[in-house]
């Protein structure tokens, strides 16, 4: 057993609202320079529609991700030999135009326009080239859908769904939407290090974060085809990969990153996980991509197991830490209550970044005498839910059902357990045969009730103590030089090459 | 006086430079050690300019340090004029390659605003110097036959009188113009080398074929 520590996250989709809070935040501290103008490296998607970039879950295009190769796995389309073939051209980046050419307006002219007539009004150019644009897409271009089914139907997760199944959630009373806010997944097995040509990704060991040395990045630009989730980006200004920092600077000094600090709905945890870093390969290599989910949460230690602590202490993740990971909230909800699930776990990244999916009830119909709001049972049937559950298997599950179902099914019981306590119209056999139903029992059900709707700021991020003491001790001379590159920042002004 | 300098001043101030500013700039200001590349904000003309360019461009140096290194099994593998004749057209074929994909690449640069916009004076340096390199290479093999043959009778023994810090510039002085301007142009590319964004073909991500596919980096030392 080879014990490693990872900060790891969970996003309660139930309850983001799409307030974009978390992407401003992240915009305003990292992002707002010249040539990283059009990155989000946190940023909220309207479900089912196409994301940013357009419709980047279509791997046909992007080819993003891992490939199953006989017993193991490859890094699709990049990676050493196919990388060797494609270093003058790569054919599978996405260029500015799959995300969008940034823009801003010349808002000058509303001051400095001579008097006449006419309105001065502020022209949309672009920060590229400086010339009047059309602007034709934005970093938020679907949001909400734009009021159309056109960008719903774009998207690829729609693949698993059958034809009727499709049609259905595209009647415009139908049309159903939820808010998927991503970022960094902070992978285990993050494809986006392994197609680095240059060694300028890496996992930092005391806490899983992926960051790119700026100073070794030769602007080889694999990374940004190899990671399936389109989370690296290439700042065509200094000519170097960026990417989602976790906020370190922040997680450093005890503060949680900007993006969980702000958000408004609370949907965001935060918190240390233990696993076993001699089961990545064999976990990622798994054939069946349905098993992915479960084989995951197998390689997640239990930090209260007394040979999980002792490999800890040996691989120096001190007691303070073991502290921090038993009481994080991302084990409560992924090893604990089988709720948190990664995003598409079929490109065997092993993402650490989980989320707990939605429930879209169906509350009400249409019908001849009117809106009908009496349902079979609370909240309805999982299988009338307003997306069909293979959709939310294909974002959840790696394709696997089962595991969507069972998380879903243990928050349908929970809020039954709820409103028998609030509201009393439930009848408590029915209560219990649905908590049993959802292998939850009462104080499980509480214990997710709290952590999801009462939980404050300390409770939602269990910050492990990162010792950055004591790294900057030893940025001397036995530091290895590569960590000298490593979260220390820029000795000078990052300038672009010639 | 001015071959003097030319052929045995001008050599050692561009290795000079290639070497120490190589170095330097690699040791102190790694962050601006990139390929610069522009494919994000254009693709589909980069294929056309930078695929036949860098296929070129490789078998070309290739060609000249084989003919450096190894002049004497040069000699020998022309001793059957079938065997020149393969030798020579493919030089030309990679030149033509090679031609096809700079100008590719300075058409593409021209004829795109958001590179345009974003070309330095030193992008414009470097196409130049290939270019002129290039087009004097291809004046060398069509107008001074047969290259491979005499290269390794004139400019190597020229070359090696470089490299043992014994310059004996007699042969080269001897040569064709186009042979002269090449040579010429040769060291003012190795002068500038490393004040541009061909620094990229020096770090050349070779030890990434054995490097194990993930990386981790540990700020605190291991207790192992």
């Amino acid at each position: 057993m080879n014990v490693r520590s990872q900060v790891s996250m969970v996003f309660h989709l139930d309850k983001c609202i799409g307030c974009h809070t978390c992407s401003v935040a992240c915009k305003n501290i990292w992002t707002d320079r010249k040539g990283a103008e059009y990155m989000w490296w946190n940023n909220v998607e309207t479900k089912p529609g196409t994301g940013y970039p357009t419709a980047w879950e279509d791997q046909d295009k992007y080819k993003g991700g891992w490939e199953r190769k006989g017993d193991g796995i490859e890094v699709r389309a990049v990676g050493k030999l196919r990388g060797a073939l494609t270093v003058f051209h790569n054919p599978n980046l996405p260029t500015i135009d799959d995300y969008y050419e940034p823009f801003t307006y010349t808002y000058e002219d509303l001051i400095d326009s001579p008097e006449g007539s006419d309105q001065p009004v502020a022209k949309p150019i672009s920060m590229i080239t400086g010339n009047p644009m059309e602007i034709e897409a934005g970093p938020n271009w679907d949001d909400d859908l734009g009021g159309s089914a056109v960008y719903a139907a774009n998207d690829p997760n729609l693949a698993s769904m059958s034809e009727e199944d499709r049609e259905s959630i595209f009647e415009i009373q139908k049309l159903v939407f939820f808010y998927l806010p991503r970022m960094c997944n902070h992978c285990l097995n993050p494809t986006c290090v392994a197609a680095c040509p240059s060694g300028a990704l890496y996992k930092r060991g005391e806490d899983g974060i992926v960051l790119i040395n700026q100073e070794r990045c030769r602007a080889w630009r694999f990374c940004v085809t190899a990671c399936p989730y389109k989370k690296t980006y290439f700042n065509w200004g200094t000519g170097k990969s960026e990417k989602c920092i976790l906020c370190y600077p922040r997680l450093e000094s005890g503060q949680a990153p900007a993006c969980f600090h702000s958000c408004v709905g609370r949907i965001r945890y935060l918190g240390m996980m233990l696993y076993d870093a001699d089961m990545v390969e064999e976990i990622a290599s798994i054939e069946d991509p349905k098993e992915l989910v479960a084989a995951q949460r197998r390689m997640l230690l239990d930090p209260f197991d007394p040979e999980v602590i002792a490999g800890a202490a040996k691989n120096g993740i001190g007691p303070d830490v073991i502290k921090s990971a038993q009481a994080s909230p991302v084990k409560k909800f992924v090893s604990d209550w089988g709720l948190a699930l990664p995003l598409h776990a079929e490109h065997r990244t092993l993402p650490m970044l989980f989320y707990v999916p939605p429930l879209l009830p169906v509350l009400a119909k249409v019908t001849d005498n009117g809106y009908d709001t009496s349902m079979d049972a609370f909240l309805g049937a999982l299988d009338q839910s307003r997306l069909p559950i293979e959709y939310m298997a294909s974002l959840f599950g790696g394709g696997n059902e089962g595991v969507v179902r069972y998380a879903l099914r243990k928050q349908q019981a929970i809020r039954m357990h709820r409103r028998m306590i609030t509201v009393g119209d439930i009848d408590a056999t029915e209560v219990e045969y649905a908590l049993a139903e959802a292998d939850c029992t009462p104080e499980q059900a509480d214990a997710i009730y709290r952590l999801t709707t009462l939980a404050s700021h300390e409770d939602r991020f269990v910050i492990p103590p990162m010792h950055r003491e004591e790294a900057i001790e030893l940025l001397g001379d036995e530091t290895p030089l590569e960590a000298k590159g490593a979260g220390v920042g820029f000795r000078r002004g990052p300038e672009r090459g010639a | 006086m001015l071959d003097l300098l030319l052929y045995a001043v001008l050599p050692y101030i561009s290795i000079v430079l290639f070497l120490f500013v190589s170095i330097q700039r690699y040791r102190h200001d790694p962050f601006t050690f990139s390929s610069l590349s522009s494919q994000f904000l254009e693709s589909r003309k980069l294929f056309w300019g930078s695929v036949p360019f860098h296929v070129g461009i490789m078998t070309l140096f290739l060609g000249h340090l084989i003919g450096f290194m190894f002049p004497r099994q040069v000699v020998l593998w022309n001793r059957v004029p079938v065997r020149l004749f393969i030798l020579e057209t493919t030089a030309l074929a990679a030149a033509v390659l090679c031609l096809i994909g700079i100008v590719g690449l300075i058409v593409r640069r021209a004829t795109t605003s958001r590179l345009r916009r974003h070309t330095t004076a030193a992008d414009i340096a470097v196409y130049v110097m290939l270019l002129f390199q290039i087009v004097t290479g291809m004046w060398v093999a069509l107008g001074l036959r047969w290259g491979s043959a005499w290269y390794t009778q004139t400019l190597v023994p020229y070359l090696w009188s470089l490299a043992r810090l014994q310059p004996d510039i007699q042969r080269v002085v001897e040569l064709g113009l186009p042979a002269r301007l090449h040579v010429i142009g040769a060291f003012v590319l190795i002068a500038a080398f490393s004040f541009t964004r061909l620094v990229h073909a020096l770090v050349a991500p070779v030890p990434y074929l054995w490097r194990p596919l993930q990386l981790v980096i540990w700020n605190r030392v291991r207790p192992d």
